[in-house]
């Protein structure tokens, strides 16, 4: 019993050691290349266009529930203790700074995450990426460099949409549900959220980009197996992606805390 | 001279393995045939050849060039030089067929969008797949696509052409084509490498054939000489489809 327990804890740590380093590989693969000519920017913005423009409808419908489902939540829970004046400010703050970003981060793990994992693991066990290699070109410039820059890149920029979509949704509840004035809500808002608030909640997503990116570029290459292999590798991938953000979100919080502190 | 020249190649996957010293050498225009069962490793042969794959131990050298050692970048000139014909034609199938025969132009080649696709047509009349070229690789027969890797493969002209079951699963029609193909290319003075379980294929196309045996070479020659060699019985029991 033991001795199975400390068998499984040991290749537990094993398997985490040999992810992290062929995390750590792939980014310095990375970072080697993206320094190099030749520099696919076409491929780029055609990574833009699926990872940022196809998922704009989920993190839109992501954002407004979360947005209008806080404000319903705080509105009745404060109600009660005469608080309901704070929902406009609670929710904005929850939202720059905390939900917008992990929610729209933990949206396209799901989404681009699976998506990037399943594309090159099909072309990994179908030799699209052998053929890639023996026709003397790249993997990391053609497939990597254009994910990983494209989810770099559109991130930030669907959070940005997420948080004033959630805006709006918080606003057509504390409306329709809390009578509360719309310019007052308006108000609120602008004089509670800062621009530092703003900063702290995207910076986190450059982060979580890469961590969406990495791990689904890393998984897919490693694909074997065939077509099971590739659903394994997806669920990997979505499942440690998904993982890493919100863990490496209380660390970040925590980071940018200590930052803030700092700096004031 | 040996184009081609391997030499005490070692290889395994884990615990298993593979290859426990292979020699071989190929001279210049000359098409070699590598045979065996499944699962011998001959694929593991061709893809280190081009640096797919990295022996474990032994030296493998292109035109005197131990290629072993190279890295990624280093590799780029022997990929242009020998190309490599996949199983299942490993076409992008993101791509159509136009673009997945100017990948290699557009890559390493200065030649200008008007000059490449006029290549592309002159190549794809070449193969009988004219009228083709918007297609996607999804929507071609297996036949085709194979013709249209070994089209992509060939486009840059390669002094070495290394085929990975080019007749695997094909009909005798389109199997009597690519071996026309492979004659074809033989006559401009290519080196190539065929690996086939297809052994009228073999017989047909290849100057020379290995015979691979328990991580070796087993026998090696003309079809003649191995016929009439000390590997004469295992030769005959593979072609007869009987254990080795």
């Amino acid at each position: 019993m033991i001795h199975s327990l400390t068998f499984s804890l040991g290749n537990m740590f094993v398997q985490l050691f040999h992810f992290l380093g062929g995390v750590m590989g792939l980014f310095n693969d990375f970072v080697s290349h993206i320094r190099t000519r030749p520099f696919y920017a076409k491929l780029v913005v055609e990574q833009m266009y699926h990872i940022g423009l196809r998922s704009f409808v989920l993190v839109a419908a992501t954002a407004i529930s979360t947005g209008a489902v806080m404000s319903l939540q705080f509105g009745f829970g404060l109600e009660r203790f005469g608080g309901k004046l704070y929902v406009p400010k609670v929710v904005s703050l929850s939202l720059f700074r905390e939900l917008g970003p992990v929610f729209t981060s933990l949206m396209l793990a799901g989404r681009v995450g699976a998506g990037i994992t399943a594309e090159i693991g099909s072309m990994v066990v179908t030799q699209q990426i052998d053929a890639i290699r023996a026709l003397g070109t790249s993997p990391t410039k053609k497939i990597v460099i254009p994910r990983v820059l494209a989810t770099f890149l559109m991130l930030p920029l669907l959070t940005t949409f997420a948080n004033f979509i959630g805006l709006i949704g918080a606003l057509l509840i504390c409306v329709a549900e809390l009578k509360l004035d719309p310019f007052f809500f308006y108000q609120k808002v602008f004089t509670t959220v800062t621009l530092k608030d703003f900063v702290v909640g995207i910076s986190k997503t450059f982060f979580f980009a890469m961590f969406i990116s990495l791990v689904g570029c890393y998984y897919g290459l490693r694909t074997t197996g065939g077509t099971q292999g590739v659903g394994s590798a997806t669920t990997k991938s979505v499942v440690t992606s998904s993982i890493l953000i919100v863990i490496g979100d209380f660390f970040l919080t925590k980071l940018f805390w200590i930052f803030e502190k700092w700096t004031s | 001279m040996d184009v081609i020249e391997v030499k005490d190649f070692h290889k395994s996957f884990g615990s298993k393995v593979v290859h426990r010293g292979v020699n071989l050498s190929v001279r210049k225009g000359e098409c070699m045939g590598l045979v065996g069962g499944s699962g011998c490793g001959k694929s593991v042969i061709l893809r280190s050849l081009i640096g797919l794959e990295k022996p474990d131990r032994g030296s493998i050298k292109i035109n005197g060039i131990e290629i072993t050692g190279f890295n990624e970048n280093q590799l780029v000139d022997i990929r242009c030089k020998a190309a490599y014909v996949f199983q299942g034609g490993a076409l992008f199938d993101s791509m159509s067929v136009e673009d997945n025969l100017a990948y290699p132009l557009r890559e390493h080649t200065k030649l200008n969008d008007k000059q490449i696709q006029e290549k592309v047509l002159q190549t794809l009349k070449k193969f009988g797949l004219q009228g083709s070229e918007k297609l996607m690789p999804a929507s071609l027969s297996g036949g085709m696509q194979k013709r249209v890797g070994l089209a992509r493969a060939i486009i840059l002209g390669p002094e070495i052409i290394l085929y990975d079951e080019p007749t695997a699963g094909l009909d005798p029609y389109n199997t009597k084509k690519i071996q026309q193909t492979i004659l074809e290319l033989k006559k401009t003075g290519t080196t190539s490498i065929l690996v086939t379980h297809d052994m009228p294929t073999a017989f047909e196309v290849c100057d020379r054939m290995a015979l691979l045996l328990d991580g070796r070479v087993a026998a090696e020659g003309t079809k003649d000489e191995l016929k009439a060699g000390e590997a004469a019985d295992h030769l005959n029991r593979f072609v007869n489809g009987e254990a080795t």
